[in-house]
Protein backbone atom coordinates (compact mmCIF):
# COMPACT_ATOMS: atom_id res chain seq x y z
CA UNK A 1 0.00 0.00 0.00
CA UNK A 2 2.35 2.28 1.32
CA UNK A 3 4.97 2.88 -1.53
CA UNK A 4 2.70 2.00 -4.41
CA UNK A 5 0.06 4.59 -3.48
CA UNK A 6 2.51 7.48 -2.66
CA UNK A 7 4.03 7.95 -5.99
CA UNK A 8 0.67 7.20 -7.53
CA UNK A 9 -0.20 10.22 -5.83
CA UNK A 10 3.22 12.21 -6.12
CA UNK A 11 2.19 11.62 -9.89
CA UNK A 12 -1.44 12.93 -9.68
CA UNK A 13 0.17 15.96 -8.10
CA UNK A 14 2.92 16.32 -10.71
CA UNK A 15 0.20 16.09 -13.80
CA UNK A 16 -2.19 18.77 -12.30
CA UNK A 17 -0.45 22.23 -12.84
CA UNK A 18 1.60 20.64 -15.78
CA UNK A 19 -0.91 22.04 -17.86
CA UNK A 20 -1.56 25.45 -17.05
CA UNK A 21 0.43 28.42 -18.29
CA UNK A 22 2.66 26.70 -20.64
CA UNK A 23 2.88 29.27 -23.31
CA UNK A 24 4.36 32.35 -21.29
CA UNK A 25 8.31 31.71 -20.44
CA UNK A 26 9.80 31.31 -16.70
CA UNK A 27 10.28 33.66 -14.83
CA UNK A 28 12.02 32.41 -11.21
CA UNK A 29 12.22 34.45 -8.18
CA UNK A 30 9.80 36.66 -6.82
CA UNK A 31 8.31 35.31 -4.14
CA UNK A 32 7.81 38.13 -1.09
CA UNK A 33 10.47 37.73 2.04
CA UNK A 34 10.03 35.10 4.65
CA UNK A 35 6.87 34.07 2.72
CA UNK A 36 8.36 30.39 1.83
CA UNK A 37 8.68 29.91 5.61
CA UNK A 38 11.87 27.76 6.28
CA UNK A 39 12.38 24.28 6.43
CA UNK A 40 10.46 21.98 8.85
CA UNK A 41 12.34 18.55 10.23
CA UNK A 42 10.99 16.40 7.63
CA UNK A 43 11.52 18.66 4.38
CA UNK A 44 8.11 20.38 3.87
CA UNK A 45 8.06 24.33 3.69
CA UNK A 46 6.80 25.67 6.81
CA UNK A 47 7.59 26.03 10.27
CA UNK A 48 10.25 24.32 12.58
CA UNK A 49 7.40 21.45 13.64
CA UNK A 50 4.89 21.53 10.84
CA UNK A 51 4.26 22.14 7.61
CA UNK A 52 2.62 25.20 6.17
CA UNK A 53 0.40 25.67 3.10
CA UNK A 54 3.22 27.49 1.49
CA UNK A 55 5.66 26.06 -1.85
CA UNK A 56 9.26 25.70 -1.08
CA UNK A 57 11.69 28.13 -2.76
CA UNK A 58 11.17 31.85 -4.04
CA UNK A 59 9.15 31.26 -7.23
CA UNK A 60 5.51 32.53 -8.13
CA UNK A 61 3.58 30.98 -9.86
CA UNK A 62 5.25 31.91 -13.54
CA UNK A 63 8.44 30.14 -12.28
CA UNK A 64 10.46 27.09 -10.55
CA UNK A 65 12.47 27.23 -6.88
CA UNK A 66 14.64 25.92 -5.08
CA UNK A 67 15.48 25.12 -1.82
CA UNK A 68 17.88 23.41 0.38
CA UNK A 69 18.36 23.16 4.39
CA UNK A 70 20.53 22.14 7.49
CA UNK A 71 19.26 21.55 11.12
CA UNK A 72 20.62 20.45 13.96
CA UNK A 73 18.75 19.99 17.36
CA UNK A 74 20.72 19.59 20.43
CA UNK A 75 18.41 18.77 23.30
CA UNK A 76 19.32 17.27 27.06
CA UNK A 77 20.50 13.60 26.05
CA UNK A 78 20.56 13.45 22.00
CA UNK A 79 22.05 14.92 18.89
CA UNK A 80 19.47 15.56 15.66
CA UNK A 81 21.04 16.81 12.03
CA UNK A 82 18.62 16.84 9.29
CA UNK A 83 19.70 18.01 5.51
CA UNK A 84 17.41 18.15 2.50
CA UNK A 85 16.42 20.30 -0.73
CA UNK A 86 13.37 21.11 -1.92
CA UNK A 87 11.97 22.23 -5.51
CA UNK A 88 9.24 24.73 -5.99
CA UNK A 89 6.78 24.28 -9.14
CA UNK A 90 5.04 27.63 -9.91
CA UNK A 91 4.49 28.26 -6.56
CA UNK A 92 1.65 25.27 -6.37
CA UNK A 93 3.77 21.91 -6.16
CA UNK A 94 6.77 20.71 -3.46
CA UNK A 95 8.98 18.12 -3.91
CA UNK A 96 11.44 17.31 -1.03
CA UNK A 97 13.99 15.20 -0.06
CA UNK A 98 15.43 15.01 3.63
CA UNK A 99 17.96 12.84 5.27
CA UNK A 100 17.62 12.62 9.41
CA UNK A 101 19.91 11.35 12.10
CA UNK A 102 19.06 11.08 15.75
CA UNK A 103 22.08 10.02 18.08
CA UNK A 104 21.49 8.51 21.23
CA UNK A 105 24.87 9.62 22.75
CA UNK A 106 24.84 7.50 26.13
CA UNK A 107 21.43 6.73 26.05
CA UNK A 108 21.99 4.55 23.45
CA UNK A 109 24.36 2.39 25.96
CA UNK A 110 21.73 2.12 28.44
CA UNK A 111 19.01 1.00 25.73
CA UNK A 112 21.38 -1.85 25.14
CA UNK A 113 22.41 -0.46 21.75
CA UNK A 114 25.86 0.97 22.36
CA UNK A 115 27.06 4.20 23.05
CA UNK A 116 26.46 6.60 19.99
CA UNK A 117 23.92 4.32 18.22
CA UNK A 118 22.36 6.41 15.54
CA UNK A 119 18.79 5.92 13.87
CA UNK A 120 18.29 7.61 10.10
CA UNK A 121 15.51 7.80 8.26
CA UNK A 122 14.52 9.32 4.56
CA UNK A 123 11.59 11.12 3.92
CA UNK A 124 10.44 12.12 0.30
CA UNK A 125 7.60 14.22 0.39
CA UNK A 126 4.73 16.44 -2.13
CA UNK A 127 2.79 19.11 -1.12
CA UNK A 128 0.36 20.42 -3.32
CA UNK A 129 -1.32 23.90 -2.50
CA UNK A 130 -4.77 23.21 -3.59
CA UNK A 131 -6.21 26.52 -2.61
CA UNK A 132 -5.91 30.12 -1.73
CA UNK A 133 -3.31 32.27 -1.06
CA UNK A 134 -1.01 32.87 2.45
CA UNK A 135 -1.20 36.36 1.80
CA UNK A 136 -3.44 38.25 -1.67
CA UNK A 137 -6.81 35.58 -1.57
CA UNK A 138 -9.46 35.63 0.70
CA UNK A 139 -9.07 32.23 0.69
CA UNK A 140 -6.26 31.42 2.70
CA UNK A 141 -3.45 28.71 1.72
CA UNK A 142 -4.92 25.23 1.42
CA UNK A 143 -2.41 22.42 0.80
CA UNK A 144 -2.77 18.64 0.98
CA UNK A 145 0.77 16.26 1.43
CA UNK A 146 2.26 13.12 1.66
CA UNK A 147 5.49 12.17 3.22
CA UNK A 148 7.34 8.65 2.52
CA UNK A 149 9.15 7.52 5.51
CA UNK A 150 11.98 4.97 5.14
CA UNK A 151 13.94 3.91 8.81
CA UNK A 152 17.62 2.54 8.21
CA UNK A 153 17.50 -0.03 11.47
CA UNK A 154 14.38 -1.77 10.86
CA UNK A 155 15.39 -4.54 12.76
CA UNK A 156 16.37 -2.24 15.99
CA UNK A 157 13.03 -0.34 15.62
CA UNK A 158 10.90 -3.92 15.27
CA UNK A 159 13.16 -5.10 18.33
CA UNK A 160 11.67 -1.73 20.07
CA UNK A 161 8.24 -2.58 19.53
CA UNK A 162 7.65 -0.99 15.60
CA UNK A 163 5.01 -2.64 13.58
CA UNK A 164 7.19 -1.48 9.81
CA UNK A 165 10.45 0.25 9.46
CA UNK A 166 8.52 2.78 6.69
CA UNK A 167 5.34 4.64 6.57
CA UNK A 168 3.43 7.33 4.77
CA UNK A 169 2.08 10.40 6.43
CA UNK A 170 -0.83 12.13 5.15
CA UNK A 171 -1.64 15.84 5.83
CA UNK A 172 -3.32 18.69 5.15
CA UNK A 173 -2.52 22.46 6.62
CA UNK A 174 -4.08 25.67 6.16
CA UNK A 175 -2.23 28.91 6.52
CA UNK A 176 -2.90 32.58 6.41
CA UNK A 177 -1.11 35.77 7.00
CA UNK A 178 -2.95 38.33 8.82
CA UNK A 179 -1.05 41.57 7.25
CA UNK A 180 -3.40 44.06 8.92
CA UNK A 181 -1.66 42.32 12.58
CA UNK A 182 1.22 41.49 11.09
CA UNK A 183 0.60 37.64 12.24
CA UNK A 184 0.54 34.20 10.44
CA UNK A 185 -1.42 31.33 11.94
CA UNK A 186 -1.29 27.96 10.49
CA UNK A 187 -2.94 24.75 11.26
CA UNK A 188 -2.30 20.95 9.92
CA UNK A 189 -3.84 17.83 10.75
CA UNK A 190 -1.65 14.82 10.24
CA UNK A 191 -2.93 10.94 9.57
CA UNK A 192 0.74 8.81 10.82
CA UNK A 193 1.73 6.35 12.18
CA UNK A 194 5.28 7.16 12.74
CA UNK A 195 6.84 7.16 16.16
CA UNK A 196 9.16 10.35 17.04
CA UNK A 197 8.36 10.97 13.28
CA UNK A 198 9.23 8.00 11.61
CA UNK A 199 13.57 7.62 13.13
CA UNK A 200 12.06 5.02 15.91
CA UNK A 201 9.77 2.84 13.07
CA UNK A 202 6.01 2.87 12.67
CA UNK A 203 3.32 1.34 14.81
CA UNK A 204 3.96 -0.22 18.28
CA UNK A 205 2.77 -2.49 20.61
CA UNK A 206 0.09 -0.76 21.58
CA UNK A 207 -1.37 1.20 18.83
CA UNK A 208 -1.06 -0.34 15.06
CA UNK A 209 -3.23 1.84 13.09
CA UNK A 210 -3.32 5.27 11.63
CA UNK A 211 -3.89 8.24 14.20
CA UNK A 212 -4.92 12.17 13.61
CA UNK A 213 -2.60 14.50 15.29
CA UNK A 214 -2.68 18.32 15.06
CA UNK A 215 0.52 20.97 14.68
CA UNK A 216 -0.32 24.30 14.68
CA UNK A 217 2.30 27.60 14.41
CA UNK A 218 2.03 31.09 14.97
CA UNK A 219 4.27 33.86 14.53
CA UNK A 220 4.50 37.32 14.57
CA UNK A 221 6.13 39.50 11.71
CA UNK A 222 8.25 42.35 14.02
CA UNK A 223 10.60 43.86 10.97
CA UNK A 224 10.91 43.47 7.39
CA UNK A 225 13.40 40.42 8.12
CA UNK A 226 12.64 39.30 11.52
CA UNK A 227 9.72 36.91 12.91
CA UNK A 228 8.94 35.48 16.18
CA UNK A 229 6.35 32.97 17.43
CA UNK A 230 5.72 29.38 18.73
CA UNK A 231 4.79 26.37 17.32
CA UNK A 232 3.05 22.81 18.93
CA UNK A 233 2.76 19.30 17.48
CA UNK A 234 0.76 16.55 18.87
CA UNK A 235 1.92 13.28 18.64
CA UNK A 236 1.07 9.31 18.63
CA UNK A 237 1.90 7.31 21.40
CA UNK A 238 2.02 3.48 20.06
CA UNK A 239 5.29 1.90 21.86
CA UNK A 240 4.72 0.34 24.95
CA UNK A 241 8.59 0.69 26.17
CA UNK A 242 9.27 4.42 24.87
CA UNK A 243 6.73 7.11 25.90
CA UNK A 244 6.33 10.02 23.81
CA UNK A 245 4.65 13.82 24.50
CA UNK A 246 3.39 16.45 22.24
CA UNK A 247 6.45 18.56 21.01
CA UNK A 248 6.39 22.09 21.58
CA UNK A 249 9.13 25.50 20.36
CA UNK A 250 9.41 29.18 20.35
CA UNK A 251 11.48 30.53 17.63
CA UNK A 252 12.84 33.37 15.63
CA UNK A 253 13.27 33.33 11.96
CA UNK A 254 15.71 36.32 10.69
CA UNK A 255 16.22 36.80 7.15
CA UNK A 256 19.93 36.88 6.63
CA UNK A 257 19.45 38.18 2.87
CA UNK A 258 16.49 37.47 0.22
CA UNK A 259 18.18 33.71 0.23
CA UNK A 260 19.76 32.72 3.56
CA UNK A 261 16.91 32.15 6.59
CA UNK A 262 17.68 31.56 9.97
CA UNK A 263 15.83 30.00 12.57
CA UNK A 264 16.55 29.81 16.46
CA UNK A 265 14.35 27.89 18.25
CA UNK A 266 13.73 26.44 22.11
CA UNK A 267 12.30 22.95 21.82
CA UNK A 268 10.34 21.11 24.27
CA UNK A 269 10.30 17.57 22.91
CA UNK A 270 9.45 15.41 25.84
CA UNK A 271 10.53 12.03 26.53
CA UNK A 272 12.12 10.56 23.41
CA UNK A 273 13.51 6.57 23.30
CA UNK A 274 12.36 6.31 27.42
CA UNK A 275 14.24 9.66 28.61
CA UNK A 276 12.31 12.70 29.68
CA UNK A 277 12.75 16.06 29.46
CA UNK A 278 14.12 16.29 26.16
CA UNK A 279 14.74 20.17 26.06
CA UNK A 280 17.05 22.36 23.66
CA UNK A 281 18.11 24.33 20.87
CA UNK A 282 17.18 23.93 17.13
CA UNK A 283 18.82 25.54 15.28
CA UNK A 284 18.59 25.67 11.45
CA UNK A 285 19.70 27.74 8.24
CA UNK A 286 18.20 27.74 4.56
CA UNK A 287 18.86 28.56 1.42
CA UNK A 288 16.19 29.26 -1.12
CA UNK A 289 16.18 30.48 -5.05
CA UNK B 1 -27.90 58.02 -19.62
CA UNK B 2 -29.15 61.62 -17.58
CA UNK B 3 -27.86 60.06 -14.73
CA UNK B 4 -24.54 59.50 -15.78
CA UNK B 5 -24.22 63.09 -17.40
CA UNK B 6 -25.16 64.96 -14.24
CA UNK B 7 -22.94 62.39 -12.54
CA UNK B 8 -20.29 63.54 -14.62
CA UNK B 9 -21.39 67.30 -14.20
CA UNK B 10 -21.43 66.72 -10.14
CA UNK B 11 -17.98 65.29 -10.01
CA UNK B 12 -15.92 67.96 -11.52
CA UNK B 13 -12.42 66.43 -10.82
CA UNK B 14 -10.68 66.74 -14.19
CA UNK B 15 -9.24 63.30 -15.95
CA UNK B 16 -6.14 64.84 -16.68
CA UNK B 17 -4.56 67.59 -14.64
CA UNK B 18 -2.24 70.36 -16.85
CA UNK B 19 0.99 68.52 -17.66
CA UNK B 20 -0.95 65.18 -17.97
CA UNK B 21 -1.46 63.16 -20.82
CA UNK B 22 -4.44 62.84 -21.80
CA UNK B 23 -7.01 59.51 -20.76
CA UNK B 24 -10.19 58.36 -22.18
CA UNK B 25 -13.48 59.88 -20.03
CA UNK B 26 -14.37 58.31 -16.74
CA UNK B 27 -16.57 58.99 -13.70
CA UNK B 28 -14.11 59.92 -10.80
CA UNK B 29 -14.92 57.95 -7.42
CA UNK B 30 -13.51 56.95 -3.56
CA UNK B 31 -15.13 53.55 -4.55
CA UNK B 32 -12.21 53.83 -8.04
CA UNK B 33 -9.84 54.11 -5.01
CA UNK B 34 -10.44 49.75 -4.43
CA UNK B 35 -10.50 50.18 -0.71
CA UNK B 36 -12.20 51.39 1.88
CA UNK B 37 -10.50 54.20 3.90
CA UNK B 38 -8.99 53.39 7.47
CA UNK B 39 -11.03 55.24 10.88
CA UNK B 40 -9.57 57.50 12.68
CA UNK B 41 -6.37 59.26 11.80
CA UNK B 42 -3.66 56.88 13.63
CA UNK B 43 -2.76 55.40 9.93
CA UNK B 44 -2.67 59.29 8.65
CA UNK B 45 -0.38 60.11 11.72
CA UNK B 46 2.04 56.96 11.41
CA UNK B 47 2.16 57.62 7.54
CA UNK B 48 3.40 61.44 8.32
CA UNK B 49 0.72 62.73 7.25
CA UNK B 50 -0.13 64.09 3.57
CA UNK B 51 3.62 65.34 2.92
CA UNK B 52 4.75 61.99 4.41
CA UNK B 53 2.59 60.35 2.04
CA UNK B 54 4.10 62.05 -0.87
CA UNK B 55 7.44 61.13 -0.14
CA UNK B 56 6.59 57.65 -0.24
CA UNK B 57 4.62 57.91 -2.99
CA UNK B 58 7.69 59.82 -4.80
CA UNK B 59 10.08 56.98 -3.43
CA UNK B 60 7.95 54.15 -4.43
CA UNK B 61 7.58 55.73 -8.26
CA UNK B 62 10.97 56.64 -8.47
CA UNK B 63 12.07 53.65 -7.48
CA UNK B 64 9.58 51.41 -9.95
CA UNK B 65 10.40 53.61 -13.14
CA UNK B 66 14.42 52.50 -12.80
CA UNK B 67 13.98 49.41 -11.46
CA UNK B 68 15.49 46.27 -14.01
CA UNK B 69 12.41 43.85 -12.67
CA UNK B 70 9.06 46.03 -13.93
CA UNK B 71 11.03 49.39 -14.81
CA UNK B 72 9.69 48.80 -18.40
CA UNK B 73 6.03 47.98 -17.18
CA UNK B 74 5.95 51.90 -16.30
CA UNK B 75 8.37 53.71 -18.87
CA UNK B 76 5.50 54.41 -20.99
CA UNK B 77 3.34 55.52 -18.62
CA UNK B 78 2.85 59.10 -17.43
CA UNK B 79 4.58 59.65 -13.87
CA UNK B 80 3.05 63.28 -13.19
CA UNK B 81 -0.51 61.48 -13.26
CA UNK B 82 0.70 58.10 -11.91
CA UNK B 83 2.11 59.74 -8.98
CA UNK B 84 -0.79 62.47 -8.42
CA UNK B 85 -3.07 59.78 -8.41
CA UNK B 86 -1.27 57.34 -6.22
CA UNK B 87 -0.86 60.19 -3.79
CA UNK B 88 -4.33 60.83 -4.15
CA UNK B 89 -5.31 56.86 -3.59
CA UNK B 90 -3.07 56.31 -0.60
CA UNK B 91 -4.06 59.91 0.89
CA UNK B 92 -7.66 58.47 0.89
CA UNK B 93 -6.86 55.21 1.98
CA UNK B 94 -5.18 56.34 5.07
CA UNK B 95 -7.79 58.43 5.88
CA UNK B 96 -5.83 61.60 5.01
CA UNK B 97 -8.08 64.09 3.95
CA UNK B 98 -8.09 63.49 0.32
CA UNK B 99 -10.50 62.03 -2.50
CA UNK B 100 -9.27 60.01 -5.37
CA UNK B 101 -10.30 60.92 -9.06
CA UNK B 102 -8.69 58.49 -10.35
CA UNK B 103 -9.60 54.86 -12.61
CA UNK B 104 -10.64 51.69 -10.50
CA UNK B 105 -7.96 49.37 -10.27
CA UNK B 106 -9.16 46.81 -13.44
CA UNK B 107 -8.96 49.88 -16.03
CA UNK B 108 -5.76 51.35 -14.74
CA UNK B 109 -3.86 47.39 -15.10
CA UNK B 110 -6.02 46.82 -18.41
CA UNK B 111 -3.84 45.32 -20.68
CA UNK B 112 -0.47 45.64 -18.99
CA UNK B 113 0.36 42.04 -18.25
CA UNK B 114 1.50 42.66 -14.56
CA UNK B 115 2.13 39.07 -13.09
CA UNK B 116 2.23 38.26 -9.40
CA UNK B 117 6.13 38.58 -9.78
CA UNK B 118 5.78 42.19 -10.41
CA UNK B 119 3.32 42.79 -8.18
CA UNK B 120 5.71 41.32 -4.78
CA UNK B 121 7.98 43.70 -6.68
CA UNK B 122 6.29 46.20 -6.41
CA UNK B 123 5.00 45.54 -2.86
CA UNK B 124 9.15 45.52 -1.88
CA UNK B 125 9.82 49.15 -3.70
CA UNK B 126 6.73 50.41 -1.70
CA UNK B 127 8.40 48.88 1.30
CA UNK B 128 11.64 50.40 0.67
CA UNK B 129 9.71 53.68 0.46
CA UNK B 130 7.84 53.16 3.85
CA UNK B 131 11.29 52.37 5.23
CA UNK B 132 12.95 55.22 3.93
CA UNK B 133 10.19 57.61 5.55
CA UNK B 134 10.73 55.37 8.74
CA UNK B 135 6.95 54.46 8.88
CA UNK B 136 6.06 52.08 11.86
CA UNK B 137 6.61 48.41 10.45
CA UNK B 138 3.35 47.38 11.87
CA UNK B 139 1.47 50.42 10.18
CA UNK B 140 3.37 49.41 6.65
CA UNK B 141 1.74 46.01 6.66
CA UNK B 142 -1.37 47.59 7.82
CA UNK B 143 -1.63 49.63 4.88
CA UNK B 144 -0.65 46.66 2.83
CA UNK B 145 -3.89 44.71 4.11
CA UNK B 146 -5.42 47.18 2.42
CA UNK B 147 -3.57 46.91 -1.24
CA UNK B 148 -3.33 43.19 -0.96
CA UNK B 149 -6.99 41.99 -1.84
CA UNK B 150 -6.42 44.64 -4.89
CA UNK B 151 -4.31 41.86 -6.78
CA UNK B 152 -6.91 40.48 -8.42
CA UNK B 153 -8.18 43.97 -10.14
CA UNK B 154 -4.05 44.30 -10.86
CA UNK B 155 -2.43 40.57 -12.07
CA UNK B 156 -3.03 39.01 -15.35
CA UNK B 157 -5.21 41.73 -16.82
Amino acid sequence: MTRFSFFALAALTLALPAGQAMAKPLRNGGKLLLTNGISSLEGAAGGGLTPWAVIAGNETDEGFGLSAHGTIVEVKDYDYQSAGVAIGIRDRLELSYTHQDFNTNEIGAALGLGKDYAFSQDIVGAKLRVAGDLVYDALPAIALGVQYKKNGQGDVVRALGARDDEGVDYYASVSRLFLSRSILLSATARLTKANQMGLLGFGGDKNGDYGVEFEGSAAWQLSRGLAIGGEFRSKPNNLGIAREDDWFDAFAALSLSRHLTATVAYADLGSIATVKGQRGVFLSLQAAF
Amino acid sequence: MSLILSLLLLQAAPHAMPGEATVDPYVASNANAGATPFTGDAMARAFHGQEGIGRVVDGMVTRAYADPVIGEIFTSHDKIRLKRTLVEQFCYILNAGCSYSGRDMASSHKDLGVQRKDMNRLVELLQQAMREEKIDFQAQNRFLSKLAPMHHDVVGQ
